[in-house]
């Protein structure tokens, strides 16, 4: 007979089954990792739901899930871009960010260093973005069927100008502004996931640009539409406004920022930067007779400058997007069809 | 970045589109061979530059394209099996076997890993050793040498459970075989500037006697690739055919002598299947006798394949320069990067793709091959 303790002495050390028991090891979790981290008079509540002062006619809620390989790369880690995400979303609806929910997802054997230190990243960065985490759930899967740490946040943020931001309102005639450079984080992944080992110190754009947006909008600039630059990057994300506003965009590829690093590391794979993921990017809608305060905003907002007004939007409604590049040929961009895969040679 | 702008600068290759413009007299059909080479056409739009008389068609030059589908059918069977882990370049994961692509078995379980060199898939063998781990050794002589060096490493380390699957390929039989069709209308090449970066291009000369055909060794910028054609177009216009090496800054005559004696040592030259064109001799490289214990092929109780390639993909006409990505009736209508009917359409070196990608810059030029006979 084995007369073992099943709880071995060192069972603080890693994420168990008993952790998402709901049980005592749940409140343990909650009360020495969770609670001191984000703490707060909702979430001190330790209610099922959250009860949160509110204006009931300028709701913006997002949701978002994260499930990133590793959890840690050069320039961030899970937990800031499960903020930051969705402190994004709402940003690009033109809102401010208010309160946040977060529900992990821990695979058995997670260490619980590891989950401190991305639990201490997200309240650093909710603290840098102004929202508060006033509710969640923790589950527990076991040892191989997570990746470690999944991460779902959902945000709930209050409209700061009296216009939506939406697609519909994109103009013939307004500018197209990108707010800095593109491919930072997707290609810092990637070295860091398939241990590539470049010349340059490339780190992740990942931030929050609820920031930015709200200056522009609080400035009176009449911001027609906003769109971060996640999955399927710059291209993907023009190509969706193209066809919801029905109408063609114009791009000048000189003018589209992308550093070196990123350049290189792109050519060395045979991938375009143009379709690279971007954690910290997004692109503006505004009339042309805004450029020069927009970039304004931008130069102050941010630590690098390059920002650049990047095309325009045509009228018709072709619903294309076409990039002029250097040599005065067009090129149409489309949808990346599937994950953007490494070359041969 | 300062030697790629170089070679992507827009004033010096406006001025060397000019000069092509300014000393054709006559209609050229020139092939690029790689599938690098004809995307960066279709990238920066090249043949816009071009006059209308000069057709540049794609050639045989992409490893994902030319693989044959018995192949791919043999790595999806592998990929399958249970305490396998199977190793591949990205982009051969989406190519269509007879019924499925290694994706789908990766996403049914298949333990799949995409690899940027084969010392990962060497390497994984040797964390793994309770695992049997295969890698796609796919490509031209660019691949052979480095899938040689990792094959004498793991002979060296006595590593006894890494196997590769073979699928390797020489050019200049391919070049050879396309000179020698009745039916041929390319009147210059523009050779791959990385393969004679290993080969050098000794053996072009009696190729270029033979069949009285320039070739330029050419690489991959824009200004490179319309170098090579002004290279190419001078011999044309005035009745010379020459080996030339335009990719000065990577190749010599006799290539890397290191890495072919590596090749050497662990391949042997036999005859190879084309995707799409069939049986031509001496243009495939198989494991040597002292390498066969390595063989994927061997290795593991493979069930019969379908050698069918019958689905409509004109893949073998394209990449003999016959016809055009738009000359198919399925371009961009039933055969499209996310259903295939052939690797051409989901390679990144592919022409298919290219066209596909860069689709509203070559509309005008998705015509049949010119009528053009061979000089």
């Amino acid at each position: 007979m084995n007369l073992q303790c099943p709880i071995p002495p060192n069972a603080e050390e890693i994420i168990r089954l008993g952790h998402g028991s709901g049980g005592e090891m749940t409140q343990r979790l909650i009360d020495q990792y969770i609670q001191p981290v984000f703490d707060n008079p909702w979430l001190s509540q330790a209610h099922d739901s959250a009860t949160l002062p509110w204006k009931p006619d300028q709701l913006v809620f997002t949701t978002d899930s994260f499930v990133i390989s590793p959890l840690f790369f050069p320039g961030g880690n899970i937990g800031e871009l499960a903020v930051y995400g969705t402190v994004n979303d709402l940003a690009m609806a033109g809102a401010e960010p208010k309160f946040l929910s977060c529900g992990l997802i821990l695979e058995e054997g997670l260490p619980l260093e590891t989950l401190q230190r991305v639990l201490t990243s997200m309240a650093e960065a909710a603290r840098n973005s102004g929202i508060t985490l006033v509710t969640g759930d923790t589950k527990v899967v076991e040892k191989g069927k997570g990746d470690g740490l999944y991460i779902n946040t959902s945000g709930i943020g209050t409209l700061i100008g009296e216009q939506p931001i939406d697609p519909n309102r994109i103009c013939q005639g307004d500018s197209i502004i990108l707010s800095g450079d593109l491919g930072r984080h997707g290609m810092a992944v990637m070295a860091s996931r398939e241990g590539l080992e470049f010349e340059s110190d490339l780190l992740s754009d990942c931030a929050p640009l609820n920031g930015v947006v709200a200056q522009m909008i609080n400035a009176g600039i009449e911001v027609h539409c906003l769109r971060d630059l996640t999955r399927g990057g710059l291209a993907t994300a023009l190509v969706e406004l193209a066809e919801n506003c029905g109408r063609t965009f114009f791009l000048e590829e000189s003018k589209i920022p992308v550093c070196d690093a990123v350049q290189g590391a792109c050519e060395l794979l045979g991938l375009d930067p143009l379709y690279v993921a971007n954690e910290g990017r997004f692109v503006a809608f505004v009339p042309e007779a805004d450029i020069g305060l927009a970039l304004s905003i931008l130069r102050k907002a941010t630590a690098d400058s390059s920002f650049a007004a990047i095309g325009t939007v045509g009228g018709g409604n072709s619903s294309q997007v076409i990039l002029k590049n250097n040599l005065g040929c067009d090129r149409l961009l489309q949808r990346l069809p599937g994950e953007q895969l490494p070359r041969i040679c | 970045m300062k030697y790629l702008k170089e070679y992507r600068n827009s004033e010096t290759i406006r001025a060397m589109a000019a000069e092509i413009r300014k000393i054709s007299s006559h209609t050229w059909t020139l092939m690029e061979i790689c599938g690098g080479q004809t995307h960066a056409i279709a990238k920066y739009g090249l043949q816009q530059l071009l006059p209308d008389g000069i057709q540049l068609v794609h050639g045989p030059g992409c490893p994902v394209c030319v693989t044959p589908q018995p192949t791919i059918d043999r790595a999806i069977a592998i990929a399958a099996i249970p305490n396998v882990i199977f190793c591949s370049f990205g982009d051969m994961l989406r190519v269509p076997g007879s019924d499925r692509d290694l994706l789908e078995v990766k996403a049914s379980g298949g333990d799949i890993r995409i690899v940027y060199s084969p010392l990962q898939a060497l390497n994984l063998a040797e964390q793994n050793p309770g695992k049997q781990v295969v890698f796609f050794a796919v490509g031209f002589e660019t691949t052979a040498t480095a899938n040689a060096l990792v094959l004498s490493l793991a002979k060296q380390k006595q590593i006894n459970n890494f196997y590769a699957l073979i699928s390797q390929f020489l050019v200049t039989p391919a070049i050879q075989s396309i000179c020698a069709r009745e039916d041929c209308r390319i009147q210059g090449f523009l050779a791959a500037g990385h393969v004679c970066a290993i080969t050098g291009y000794r053996q072009y000369r009696s190729l270029v006697q033979k069949h009285q055909v320039p070739i330029v060794i050419t690489g991959f910028e824009p200004l490179d690739i319309l170098e090579g054609v002004l290279r190419c177009v001078r011999q044309l216009e005035s009745g010379r055919c020459e080996v030339e090496n335009q990719y000065q800054r990577a190749v010599t005559k006799t290539g890397n002598t290191v890495a072919q004696d590596l090749i050497k040592q662990v391949f042997k030259v036999a005859t190879q299947q084309w995707r799409g064109i069939g049986e031509i001799p001496a243009s495939g490289l198989v494991l040597n006798d002292d390498y066969s214990g390595f063989n994927a092929e061997q290795t593991f109780n493979l069930p019969a394949v379908s050698i069918s390639e019958n689905n409509g993909c004109i893949s073998g006409d394209i990449m003999l320069g016959l016809k055009k990505p738009g000359d198919c009736p399925h371009f961009a209508k039933t055969c499209h990067p996310l259903q295939p009917l052939g690797a051409p359409m989901v390679s990144t070196e592919g022409a298919c793709a290219a066209y596909y990608r860069y689709r509203n810059q070559v509309e005008s030029n998705e015509s049949t091959v010119s009528n053009s006979t061979k000089r």
